[in-house]
């Protein structure tokens, strides 16, 4: 019984090895056909429309509720200790650290992540990709990186989106809902939050949650099996794996810068 | 084998996919100019055989000449000059369907040959015209039917004025009239602009009809020769395919007329 599970295990190390190789190895070759010629800018601006603009009623509506969510929590839970001016700078520090790039990475993951892993998946399962090959031009070049560059440049913008609007729903229920005043509440935001300490640094989070969710969608839909079964598998291997990546890395930048 | 008179040509080429042996040295060559039809069985490699030629799929060993050049030494960087001569058709079109007709055919085009956007918007026209296609430039390929869709496939994969045009299943699931204008225009490319073309069928009239060298996949070995060759073969694998295709093919025929009241009625 021992013998084969460490089998098994050895088994599953080297498997994990081989596909972080692969994917290190996948992620150079995006890095490179992003920085080389040709540069394909109106594909790029495409993507970004796709993945960004069409994110952007989900990303708002979500930060309002978050918002107003902790308004009404850190509200509740201060007012006991007498402490309810400090709301915004709670509100504002839990958004700004935290809860703005992560969430907004997750809200990304499940609308954009997982479409673009499933669009490359089934340009794989229909031949498109070999088609590109046959034309001598590199899918890497033509479709994924535009695809992984719009992820990483849309990434913060929507968190700083996510952030706005979440602070304006705490606002809506401490202030018009729970009768704080509007100038307490700001003037704690301001003096709890500083640019170059909470807002950089959020936003450099965000930019990197960006890259781990271009890379591991393009690729989970680069390398998935020419079948509808391997769509599917992509697109949900991509989710499951770009959020358990995501709040690890969380946990890592955390723990290492502070942020 | 005499590499030289061959455009293309496999030698010793095994395969295997999973358990499964595809090719088992494997030998074949595909003559310059000429169209060669490759036949088989459902799984016999057709498919697997033209993405060979076309560097898509590595064989296990064997060497696979194209132009002149073993194409399985060659990194995916230096594969993209060999396929600058080459273009291919393939089963389902393949086309991009996140752009339109135009696009996809203009596509290789902008790539690769430096020319104005008029003389491009021409020369996608012009092709598109001569694959029969007209007033379709705007559509994206979920808008076309499925013959509509090869066929801008194929003026995609001539748009270029490739040495090679490789044709995957051309006919299948195509009508009798778009069978003959597909099967006209690949011969009538072949004898203007002298093109190799490697096409592989089920479809056994249209394949006697237009080649001019027939390739025959059984068990991972290939059986080549001229049509009258083939079917002058004693083999027993090969006489049972070409008398299964034809019961097939007169069956086919014996329902269409059947089935169409006062002959005209869809076919199944």
């Amino acid at each position: 019984m021992r013998p084969r599970f460490v089998e098994r295990l050895g088994f599953l190390s080297l498997v994990l090895v081989q596909n972080l190789g692969a994917l290190a190895f996948f992620t150079l070759n995006v890095v490179r056909a992003t920085v080389l010629r040709p540069y394909r800018l109106r594909r790029c601006i495409n993507e970004v429309f796709d993945v960004g603009v069409l994110s952007l009623s989900i990303v708002c509506l979500s930060g309002f509720a978050v918002g107003a969510v902790l308004g009404l929590q850190g509200y509740d839970t201060l007012v006991r200790f007498g402490a309810e001016a400090n709301v915004g700078a709670v509100v504002g520090l839990s958004l700004v650290k935290e809860l703005g790039p992560v969430l907004t990475a997750l809200l990304v993951i499940g609308r954009a992540g997982s479409a673009t892993a499933a669009e490359i998946a089934s340009m794989v399962t229909t031949e498109q990709l070999d088609g590109l090959r046959m034309m001598s031009i590199d899918p890497v070049d033509f479709v994924v990186a535009p695809k992984a560059l719009a992820l990483v440049v849309v990434m913060p913008l929507l968190s700083a989106l996510f952030i706005v609007f979440a602070l304006f729903g705490g606002y809506l229920v401490d202030v018009l809902l729970l009768g704080l005043h509007g100038g307490t509440y700001f003037s704690s935001l301001e003096a709890s939050i500083e640019f170059g300490e909470d807002v950089v640094p959020s936003l450099s989070k965000s930019l990197i949650f960006g890259a781990l969710v271009a890379f591991i969608s393009t690729y989970r839909g680069y390398t998935s099996e020419p079948t509808s079964a391997g769509v599917s598998a992509a697109t949900t291997g991509t989710v499951v794996t770009a959020s358990v990546c995501v709040l690890l890395f969380d946990y890592v930048i955390t723990a290492l810068w502070g942020v | 084998m005499p590499g030289q008179e061959f455009r293309i040509a496999l030698d010793g080429v095994c395969l295997t996919r999973g358990n499964r042996k595809i090719f088992r040295d494997l030998s074949c060559g595909f003559p310059r100019g000429q169209i060669t039809v490759v036949l088989g069985g459902s799984g016999a490699g057709k498919s697997t055989l033209v993405r060979m030629i076309g560097g898509l799929t590595r064989p296990d060993s064997g060497t696979v000449q194209v132009a002149g050049e073993d194409i399985t030494r060659l990194s995916e960087r230096q594969l993209f000059r060999v396929r600058d001569r080459i273009g291919m058709l393939f089963q389902g079109g393949a086309l991009l369907d996140s752009m339109t007709v135009f696009d996809n055919v203009a596509l290789p085009l902008w790539e690769h040959s430096g020319l104005s956007e008029r003389d491009i918007a021409t020369e996608v026209t012009r092709r598109l015209q001569s694959v029969g296609l007209t007033g379709v430039e705007n559509l994206y390929p979920r808008e076309l039917s499925g013959g509509m869709s090869r066929r801008a496939a194929l003026a995609r994969a001539i748009v270029t004025d490739p040495e090679i045009v490789l044709v995957d299943e051309p006919f299948s699931g195509l009508d009798p009239i778009n069978v003959r204008r597909i099967e006209a225009l690949l011969t009538e490319l072949n004898r203007r602009l002298s093109i190799t073309l490697v096409v592989t069928s089920h479809h056994l009239a249209s394949s006697l009809r237009m080649a001019d060298r027939l390739v025959f996949l059984v068990d991972g070995h290939a059986i080549s020769g001229s049509p009258e060759d083939l079917l002058a073969s004693d083999d027993r694998r090969v006489v049972l395919f070409l008398e299964a295709e034809k019961d097939q093919s007169t069956e086919d025929y014996e329902l269409t007329a059947g089935s169409s009241p006062a002959g005209g009625g869809g076919a199944s």
